[in-house]
């Protein structure tokens, strides 16, 4: 928990402090860091590829245009960049258990969760990070969007929902891995996996696999609601245009879920020392 | 004035799984510690002793605030350690000796740096609190080496002055001297009582090594099988249970078991022989006297007793005494 004497400036200060020392420690094997980031690069954009190759032999997937698809890829692979970026370090708590190396965490006068995204930040992750919001500012520009105050918020909004939900989805798997030993993989197919899903339009797939990486998991508030109202694309599911704009709500009740579940395998660290 | 550390038995119980047949599992209970009262006066200098496993390290823990009582009652500085987390980091210091708390990869200094923004200390306070302990450590000629470039002995250098730069009340030292020389030994130690002497800082230090306690803490206490066996002074306990001290000598030429009054021989390994002696009865001066008197010999160490063997005192002259 967050001390409240302390002003959130200084913890972001001491976050960016870390996160810079973690990048000059990096930048000593930087061949493989620009590797790294190149290959991010590369298998961020044959996602893309697909996407295009599907569009070769048909002039529309679900009803969705080229461009209309690519500003839907674009905010699913931002936002999900970004919360890989800054908040997928969480998986590595069960390293740092078997470590030992997680009691550090718990003798510094700063959150967690900081701490971690600190220590295991990796700028390579960036490679993901580029191509997504390079496709989202050229789908965006070349879809027909008329912008105006409630577009822009709209961007905005979904952009912002899309890393909160991916984030809380990377915290909610690892409160799981903190139990069961190895099961990152599982928790990969949700984050990877449903992260992956969301570059399709959802209203492709069977209908329990949306209730669960659309809504269950709150994933279609991280790009699919926002792209139908901004670019005007097909609606199939009638979603109304007040819901994209209400992505926060949602959200914010999945972060919530996830914060708790994380302070209570936290505590549960704490009581059980395993 | 408040106590710097209490706790009022203070209980810790793991739960183990252990395999039973092929599938089936029992849960064990281990109590790690059981029942551990004491209390630390601020400005006092504590060693807490005990083998390997006896429940020092899952002690310091809980006073720490990173693991959660099972049962009892835990203070640090006043506040209680879990729930109070952030705000009693920024009061205490803790060294793991096997265990960094510095940047690896980036140069002692820049982890003084970081350190700075962690605990967010004002840079004036900062610098005079860097400043003296660069000196007192004498670590100006490696501040700009790699933290993994270090000798041991620096690093742990370093590991102090990074648990002291926020100007702790406490500070909890786990193994602070473990595989270090003889030289950066005393280099910590001598450091140690300084700053205890000029900040009043408190000190809690678990250790398996005698000697440091003798040569820092006018108190200790022994933890076995989770139980606190011995709280008090050193010298107290030396005179209450007596300590069994070991002379190794290597004799020129092989012979028998040396006869040596207030001594017996314990082992004979070639030229090799082992003397132990109560220290309330005679000196390693007196030995090594009557040794010399009879035969030549070419080499010669004390060895303190392992607190294996201390342990093993304590409970015999408590049965001693029923």
């Amino acid at each position: 928990m967050a001390d409240a004497s302390v002003g959130l400036g200084g913890v972001l200060h001491a976050y960016a402090r870390l996160v810079g020392a973690r990048i000059r420690s990096d930048w000593q094997y930087r061949t493989s860091f620009v590797l790294h980031t190149l290959s991010q690069a590369v298998v961020t954009a044959l996602d893309l590829a697909v996407v295009l190759v599907i569009f070769d032999r048909v002039t529309a997937l679900g009803g969705w245009s080229v461009g209309e698809v690519l500003v839907l890829y674009g905010f699913a692979t931002a936002s999900f960049g970004l919360a890989d970026m800054f908040v997928s370090q969480v998986e590595t708590v069960p390293e740092h258990i078997l470590a030992g190396t997680f009691d550090r965490f718990l003798l510094r006068p700063l959150p967690i969760v900081l701490q971690l995204s600190a220590a295991e930040f990796a700028l390579r992750r960036i490679g993901r990070v580029v191509p997504g919001v390079a496709t989202l500012a050229v789908g965006l520009t070349a879809a027909d969007v008329s912008w105006h105050l409630g577009s822009v918020l709209l961007a905005v909004v979904t952009l912002a929902s899309g890393i909160a939900v991916f984030g809380s989805v990377f915290v909610l798997t690892c409160t799981v891995s903190f139990w069961i030993v190895g099961s990152r993989e599982v928790a990969n197919a949700f984050t990877y996996g449903g992260s992956f899903a969301q570059q399709y339009p959802l209203h492709i797939f069977h209908e329990w696999v949306r209730g669960i990486i659309g809504w269950l998991l709150p994933m279609a508030f991280a790009g699919y609601v926002g792209t139908i109202h901004l670019v005007g694309a097909a609606n199939p599911l009638d979603l109304p245009r007040w819901l994209a704009f209400a992505a926060p709500l949602p959200v914010g009740v999945f972060a919530l879920l996830a914060s708790r579940a994380w302070a209570r395998s936290v505590r549960n660290y704490q009581s059980t020392g395993s | 004035m408040t106590a710097a550390i209490v706790c009022r038995d203070l209980r810790k119980t793991f739960v183990v799984r252990q395999r039973v047949g092929r599938v089936r599992r029992r849960r064990v209970e281990v109590r790690a510690v059981d029942g551990v009262s004491f209390e630390v006066r601020p400005g006092e200098m504590v060693g807490y002793l005990g083998p390997n496993g006896a429940g020092k390290s899952t002690t310091i823990k809980m006073l720490t605030g990173i693991l959660t009582p099972s049962g009892g009652e835990v203070r640090t500085v006043g506040l209680e350690p879990v729930r109070q987390r952030t705000t009693l980091a920024r009061r205490i210091g803790v060294v793991f000796g096997q265990r960094t708390q510095l940047w690896w990869d980036l140069p002692l200094g820049d982890s003084f740096e970081l350190l700075h923004h962690v605990y967010r200390t004002e840079p004036a306070r900062h610098r005079r609190n860097l400043d003296e302990l660069v000196e007192r450590l004498d670590m100006g000629e490696f501040l700009a080496t790699p933290v993994r470039q270090l000798s041991l002995g620096q690093r742990m250098r370093g590991e102090l002055a990074a648990s002291l730069l926020h100007d702790p009340e406490v500070v909890v030292l786990d193994e602070p001297t473990i595989g270090l020389d003889v030289v950066s030994k005393l280099a910590v130690r001598e450091f140690l009582v300084g700053h205890n002497r000029e900040h009043g800082t408190t000190v809690l230090l678990t250790t398996h090594d005698l000697d440091d306690v003798e040569r820092l803490c006018p108190r200790m206490m022994i933890i076995d099988h989770g139980r606190v066996i011995y709280d008090g002074g050193v010298a107290a306990f030396k005179s209450e249970h007596g300590v069994e001290r070991t002379v190794v000598v290597d004799l020129v030429d092989p012979g028998p078991p040396l006869e040596v009054p207030g001594a017996r021989v314990t082992k004979v390994e070639g030229p090799r022989q082992w003397l132990v002696f109560d220290r309330r009865e005679t000196s390693a001066a007196e030995v090594v006297r009557a040794v010399t008197s009879t035969v030549a010999i070419r080499d010669l160490s004390i060895e303190e007793p392992e607190i294996e063997a201390l342990v093993r005192r304590v409970y015999l002259d408590q049965r001693d005494d029923v």
